[in-house]
């Protein structure tokens, strides 16, 4: 068997959730190489290199990868690709968007954010928001897999030694265009692997108030996350929903502030290590998950939480 | 210009899932059903197209068994023009669904496709990126805006870390996210006047689709569940406990 993994990067970094995927690589065994694509990827190329178990590094540097389109992605992966019995990336928003296209493009089905190897051709997947798991086989030659990186513990990132070899493939569909971008601008570990987080929910009243949190993250090193009923109300962006339809999470320590736990929102974050919550309710079920609760609210709460951490931090 | 809006029958989002005690898959026997969430803002994405004036006709389309025709039904009170039924019992997966409304493309050659960007059974998150690349069209996944502009379709699309907007020459594929918009309800004259709209329905095998599934389902089981912890009395056991109990910090 040999195996493709698509890496995740932007352009400046490889992203720790490709040596999650590469885990998962390992998982089912056989020759893993890994493609880059993008534009001026040389020193990723060369971390993925170092990340352990890997056989060959594939480059493909031009400027029709720089943004990721999904279509040029799709062309390139599924040339690239279907010599290959699987072909791996990790479930980010790069991954779920290019990767259906690679399926189709091969004319094959894609399994969805696998958490779990059984064997070559049988991966185990979240369905129903969490709320059910599917052992699903897939019976096409080649198996378009994307995984859900906190379902594997990463590989080493440092003691390979793969050889790096550059791909002259450009495919430029001529469909897409980059436009412009927003990125959140923030100091702060990313959340999807970062190793405590804490979110706000709709307790939380304003977006003002994640300041509070803010300020506990910069203590502990942490990321700010929202459950979805903070996004809906507008207090912060989207991009840091956690939950079903938003980022799933597994740190070591998650704290959930004025969050009620809806399933939505334990879909995204129930596999973290150690869960703490705060909310004045306690009838809330985020207490039927948490290992640590605190009937409080969180606007005296938080604020002790800060000061006390001062004191052992 | 022509807007088809494809809509996916699911269990209710408010339902409680459970699994079969024969791990077959989950139990939707006397389970309320209705439109995925995601879904109704892609019908919502058209509505709004079509007051601004930009869309002139919404065609939904649905695949499934016969009850698929109340979610049709409910997106014609919305403000769809007309309804299309793919009607089938088998499961249809990811690939065969953009199989199928590839089909409808052709037939209908709309300049915009909206879809959901997932439904919540399945999770997959693939249809309308297959449909995409096998009607060779660009994609404007995990949208949260979406502006024509004369031959292209810009796209605002929430990604990691942010928004990206992407320019798709038209026709185009666009999957709906969260925050594009709030869908309205339907009014009951609406409701009313949606009954006698047009509803097509046709077989897989009239589009020239056969239904073969790539994957099989071995066994579906209840997630592990969780225990619950321990409810503190103050801040100053909570962080007492998770520097010396959990060792977290």
């Amino acid at each position: 068997m040999s195996i493709l993994v698509i890496a995740e990067h932007d352009n400046s970094s490889l992203k720790q959730a490709t040596l999650n995927v590469v885990a998962a690589a390992k998982a089912i065994g056989g020759d893993i190489d890994v493609l880059v694509a993008g534009e001026n990827v040389g020193a990723i190329a060369e971390a993925a290199a170092k990340a352990e178990g890997v056989n060959k590094v594939l480059v493909a540097d031009n400027a029709v990868y720089g943004h990721f389109l999904a279509e040029n992605l799709g062309e390139l992966v599924a040339e690239v690709g279907k010599g290959y019995s699987h072909i791996l990336t990790s479930a980010g928003t790069t991954g779920k968007d290019f990767m259906p296209r690679v399926a189709a493009l091969l004319d094959v089905a894609q399994v969805s954010d696998i958490i779990r190897v059984e064997s070559a051709d049988t991966f185990v997947r979240p369905i129903y928001a969490g709320n059910a798991i599917a052992t699903v086989k897939a019976n096409d030659s080649i198996k378009v897999i994307t995984v859900r990186p906190t379902g594997f513990d990463p590989v080493a990132a440092e003691g390979g030694a793969a050889a790096i070899e550059q791909l002259d493939v450009v495919k430029d569909a001529g469909l897409s265009s980059f436009v412009g971008e927003e990125k959140a601008k923030s100091d702060r570990p990313d959340l999807a692997s970062a190793g405590v987080v804490i979110s706000g929910g709709r307790g939380m009243q304003n977006g003002d108030n994640f300041k509070m949190l803010e300020q506990v993250a910069d203590l502990m090193g942490a990321a700010v996350g929202a459950s979805r009923a903070a996004v809906d109300a507008g207090f912060v962006p989207n991009d840091m929903q956690v939950g079903q339809t938003g980022k799933i999470v597994a740190p070591q320590l998650y704290v959930a502030v004025g969050i009620s736990g809806a399933i939505q929102h334990l879909a995204g974050m129930s596999d973290s290590k150690v869960i703490v919550a705060i909310n004045k309710d306690e009838e809330a079920p985020i207490f039927q998950v948490a290992d640590y609760g605190l009937v409080a609210d969180l606007f005296e709460a938080v604020p002790q939480f800060e000061e006390e951490l001062k004191k052992v931090l | 210009m022509k807007v088809l809006v494809a809509v996916k029958r699911v269990i209710d989002y408010n339902v409680k899932v459970r699994v079969k005690p024969d791990n077959t898959g989950v139990d939707l026997a006397n389970v309320k059903m209705a439109m995925n969430p995601f879904c109704e803002i892609a019908v919502e994405e058209a509505v709004r197209l079509k007051e601004k004036g930009v869309a002139s006709e919404i065609v939904v389309v649905s695949i499934g068994p016969k009850a698929c025709q109340e979610q049709i039904r409910t997106a014609l009170a919305l403000g769809a023009d007309r309804g299309i039924h793919i009607e089938t019992d088998e499961e249809v997966q990811s690939l065969e669904a953009a199989k199928l409304l590839k089909a409808v493309v052709e037939k209908e050659e709309p300049k915009l496709v909206i879809l959901g960007k997932q439904s919540i059974d399945s999770d997959n998150n693939q249809t309308g990126q297959m449909l995409a690349a096998l009607t060779g069209m660009g994609q404007g996944t995990f949208a949260s805006e979406v502006v024509v502009d004369g031959e292209k379709v810009n796209v605002t699309r929430e990604v990691d870390g942010g928004l990206m907007t992407v320019a798709l020459n038209l026709p185009a594929v666009v999957t709906t996210d969260l925050r594009l918009n709030e869908p309205r309800y339907a009014s009951l004259p609406n409701i009313m006047k949606a009954k006698k709209k047009p509803l097509d329905a046709m077989s897989p095998a009239d589009l020239g689709v056969e239904i073969t599934p790539r994957l099989s389902t071995l066994k579906v089981e209840a997630p592990a569940s969780r225990q619950a912890g321990i409810k503190v009395a103050d801040v100053a056991e909570l962080v007492d406990k998770l520097k010396n109990e959990a060792k977290v910090i």
